[in-house]
């Protein structure tokens, strides 16, 4: 008798009918696919027994497309239809991708949506579509392979993408005909591989990941079968392609090669020079040839210890992220348990000595450092598609950057943190600035920084119909709902009334990483100022506050209450005040607020003494015990 | 006759449901497909339809539609380890045949 179990409703499985899912891997320079067979997770090769995907689209003129080693072998002849390390125009504005199109041999052309479309002979493709066609492929991949449609597939993305580029990748597997179960951030997936749930104690565990086109280090931490992600850091414009392009440059001088050379020549120095560096991880020295723009061929060698020297500047500057993120977990280097590397540039020696030498412990590498994360999604994968009879792992992410939003004074109101666990919701309490005010407009904003115009700004929306209130009277709960895949929606709610609205924060273009990481290198060498101004603005905010309130009740009893020369004195203080709220001196402001509110205080008392006898007024005293 | 849970069932479920976080029972029925003629159909539960007929057993509320109930009456619903997998078990009293594997029946 076989065993069952219980399915959602409505998701009852025909006899017989495993899940088929699937862990993608969709990287810059390759991708892979891998699943769970017979209770093992592996990745899946293709018929040629090649278990790498070369993350290369080559479009033709009738239409058709060739995806993987097919199109990398045009690379060299048919540069501007052969797209190359898509991954790092995944959710990037059109002004993004120009920055980086210098390099490109790419003709870039801005969407309608601002999305960057890659001009072809096929037509415009968007970086979503080029992805789409990679996942096609290992899609069909894995259905021969497993002999069946896929139920859902867990796609990874680094640990330092936002949300854009998190759409981006879920909406590349939707055109892809893939059911996105979940995004899972690399790391996490890499540690999964490993098995370093499975351990008995608790640890911390840093993941190096250098891979084509990519760096990023993440700091996890164990806690009974459970990954939090502490911390992440990174560059993605930092990786193999990287030291290729620094190869390729020493090859060009070697070689003598002048000025800007032609795409095809481009594109066989970089394959040159990759293939050297790969040549150089088992090898001492390696013979080159490379034909050049006339014809001819120019012969040289590459040493290992030319090689350390040449990639040496990007070797230390991945050492940068790595001593942020540790910070940022608050970890000393003796607390790491295991060091996961990950990416097939960890495969470079020098790399591996320098993260060991770094991290004072001999790296983990014994899974093929391409295929860990590939392995790890699916095991994820197979979980998710309910193939396993419990959730017996749940995996926490983080967000990389704070969210909140706009208050007055132009102020950032940070709601969850940088660094926040997600799944996450989060609510805090708002209230109207004016008597009678019936809407409030609210702005999202992700950043560190304390004034909302040095932050990003994610969203706009608008809470219509407050009933009018007094100010401070209405009850808004602003509630920020982070899912899984790090996507955001905001709900605003006036509590007495029940009117809400609701915004889902999907940004048209995305934030490159070098901007993640510039916002927080400003949040800190800006804190000192970031506190003076966020003082000086709330100051001025106090001070609107107490005019407007002492206009409206000047306004309307100044003169029963108030004598001539009081009155005098009151409009001077106010006076002072406008002319201390002009200013920038927080201090002054304050002391501007407390003088008008001591000149005013006979007023006030007297103000509230009347309105609690008119209240009074016609009443027993028994009613208000 | 009824539907029932034994005791290793009946925690196993409720401790479901709890992780789930709603439904209001378990659904069992059978459904036309597989190798030998009926398949079992396991479900949560979130709603109970005004044909259904509710049984009660250690607690849990088992949900099934009247034509199921044909096939499945008398049925103790059980839960078993076997290597490393675990599930449920239907020990029903109308089966005549199953196939091999045992996901699917006649009777």
């Amino acid at each position: 008798m076989a065993l069952l179990t219980i399915s959602e409703p409505g998701q009852s499985t025909a006899p017989h009918q495993h899940r088929l899912a699937a862990g993608i891997d969709l990287g810059t320079t390759n991708s892979l696919v891998a699943s769970v067979r017979n209770g093992v997770a592996e990745t899946l090769p293709d018929a040629d027994g090649r278990h790498r995907l070369p993350s290369v689209v080559h479009y033709r003129a009738d239409g058709s497309v060739d995806v993987g080693e097919a199109a990398r072998e045009q690379a060299a002849d048919d540069p501007l239809n052969t797209i190359v390390s898509v991954k790092r125009f995944m959710g990037r504005g059109v002004d993004d991708v120009k920055r980086l199109g210098t390099e490109l041999p790419y003709e870039f052309v801005g969407g309608e949506s601002g999305m960057p479309l890659i001009r072809t002979v096929a037509g415009d493709k968007s970086p979503v579509q080029v992805s789409a066609d990679i996942l096609a492929a290992l899609r069909q991949r894995a259905e021969q392979t497993l002999g069946g449609e896929l139920t859902g597939v867990v796609i990874t993305v680094p640990a330092y993408f936002d949300d854009a580029q998190r759409q981006a990748t879920k909406d590349a597997g939707k055109l892809a005909g893939l059911n996105v179960m979940r995004l899972l951030n690399e790391p996490t997936a890499a540690a999964v591989a490993y098995g370093l749930d499975q351990q008995d104690s608790d640890g911390v565990i840093v993941v190096y990941d250098l891979g084509g086109g990519t760096f990023d280090v993440s700091v996890l931490r164990l806690n009974q079968g459970v990954f939090e992600v502490l911390a992440t850091a990174g560059d993605t414009a930092l990786g193999g392609d990287d030291m290729d392009r620094l190869i390729a440059e020493w090859l060009m001088r070697e070689a003598g090669i002048q000025g800007s050379p032609d795409h095809g020549l481009q594109r066989r120095l970089l394959q040159t020079a990759c293939r050297a560096k790969e040549a150089l991880t088992e090898a001492e020295e390696t013979s080159i040839e490379l034909t050049l723009e006339d014809g001819r061929d120019w012969r040289g060698t590459l040493t290992r210890a030319r090689l350390d020297e040449i990639i040496e500047p990007l070797v230390k500057k991945t050492l940068a992220p790595c001593r942020r993120a540790l910070r940022d977990a608050g970890i000393d280097r003796g607390d790491i348990g295991e060091v996961v590397m990950v990416g097939g540039s960890t495969r470079v020696p020098r790399v591996r000595a320098a993260v060991g030498e770094f991290f004072g412990r001999e790296p983990l590498v014994d899974i093929d450092p391409d295929k860990v994360v590939a392995v790890g999604a699916a095991i994820q994968a197979d979980i998710l598609a309910g193939n396993k009879p419990d959730d017996e792992m749940l995996l926490l992410d983080v967000i990389p950057l704070s969210l909140g939003i706009e208050t007055m004074g132009g102020l950032t109101e940070k709601i969850i943190p940088r660094n926040t666990t997600i799944p996450v919701t989060r609510g805090q309490e708002f209230t109207t600035f004016k008597d009678g005010q019936t809407a409030m407009a609210l702005h999202v904003v992700q950043g560190e920084r304390e004034l909302v115009e040095d932050c990003r700004s994610l969203a706009r929306f608008e809470l219509r119909d407050i009933p009018p209130m007094a100010a401070g009277a209405a009850r808004i709960l602003v509630s920020f709902q982070v899912d899984a895949d790090g996507l955001v929606s905001v709900t605003a709610r006036e509590e007495t009334s029940g009117v809400q609205a609701h915004i889902e924060v999907k940004p048209s273009y995305g934030l490159t990483d070098q901007e993640v990481e510039n916002m927080l290198r400003d949040s800190m060498e800006h804190a000192k100022d970031d506190m003076e101004a966020r003082r000086l603005r709330e100051q001025q905010v106090e001070a609107d506050r107490v005019l407007e309130a002492i206009q409206a009740a000047l306004a309307a009893d100044g003169d029963e209450f108030l004598d001539a020369d009081e009155r005098a004195a009151i409009d001077a203080a106010v006076e002072a005040l406008r002319a201390a709220r002009g200013g920038t001196d927080h201090r002054a402001i304050k002391q501007a607020i407390e003088n008008l509110e001591s000149v005013a205080t006979a007023y006030v008392d007297r103000r509230m003494n009347a309105n609690i006898r008119k209240a009074m007024t016609g009443h027993a005293v028994d009613e208000f015990k | 006759m009824a539907i029932t849970l034994t005791e290793a069932a009946a925690e196993r479920v409720k401790n479901f449901l709890e992780q789930r976080g709603k439904g209001v029972g378990l659904r069992l029925g059978v459904r036309t497909s597989g190798c030998s003629g009926m398949a079992y159909v396991l479900e949560f539960a979130d709603e109970i339809e005004d044909t259904d007929v509710v049984f009660e057993d250690h607690g849990v509320k088992v949900i099934v539609d009247p034509k199921s109930l044909l096939y499945i009456d008398g049925t103790e619903l059980d839960f078993g380890k076997e290597g490393l997998n675990e599930g449920f078990k239907f020990n029903n009293p109308n089966v005549k045949d199953e196939c091999g594997c045992g996901e699917s029946f006649t009777i």
